[in-house]
């Protein structure tokens, strides 16, 4: 998608239409994450498929999100600490 | 490029990225439903496995948009507080 994009646009030179791309391609990324996060609450969350989504399912997975988004964040932060204290800063 | 040409581009791009994601859709689903409901795989879907499949199917649908509206309203948070993003 990415190579589409930098490419398509680029070649063509227009800065319009680089812009609606990378929307286009911001949408698409944002909705391959939604598919990621949808597959691990799932699993989280649902045990048997309802007549209803209830709402202890629901807040599960609304928890889920948030919870998986601060992990990811705390991994990056945490990688980039360990990597600032074990360079040599001499 | 003509504006046309443009549009042909635009339409190109947007119905390959809604087929990607239909097809992610499809196979997301055929996984997780088929663990749920197939516990024995006979020689036919029978009734309560096609009703199982059908439920199922609904509320992944269901948990999707649940998914999609907590993280766009996390992103829309995270810009406007300056975090991330």
């Amino acid at each position: 998608m990415e190579d589409f994009a930098s490419a398509g646009a680029n070649q063509v030179g227009d800065p319009q239409l680089q812009r609606i791309i990378e929307m286009e391609t911001q949408k698409a990324r944002f909705q391959a994450l939604v598919h990621n996060l949808t597959d691990v609450c799932w699993e989280k969350c649902i045990d048997r498929p309802a007549a209803k989504l209830d709402s202890r399912s629901e807040s599960c997975i609304v928890n889920c999100v948030e919870r998986f988004i601060d992990t990811s964040n705390f991994v990056v932060n945490r990688l980039s600490d360990i990597s600032k204290r074990s360079s040599p800063i001499n | 490029m003509t504006s046309s040409q443009k549009d042909q581009v635009l339409q190109e791009l947007r119905s390959q990225i809604a087929l990607a994601n239909a097809q992610e859709l499809m196979q997301k689903m055929s996984e997780k439903c088929f663990k749920k409901c197939i516990y024995k795989p006979g020689t036919q879907l029978d009734n309560s496995e096609q009703k199982c499949l059908a439920m199922c199917m609904d509320r992944y649908m269901d948990a999707w948009n649940t998914v999609s509206r907590t993280y766009n309203a996390r992103l829309s948070r995270e810009h406007s507080s300056g975090g991330l993003q």
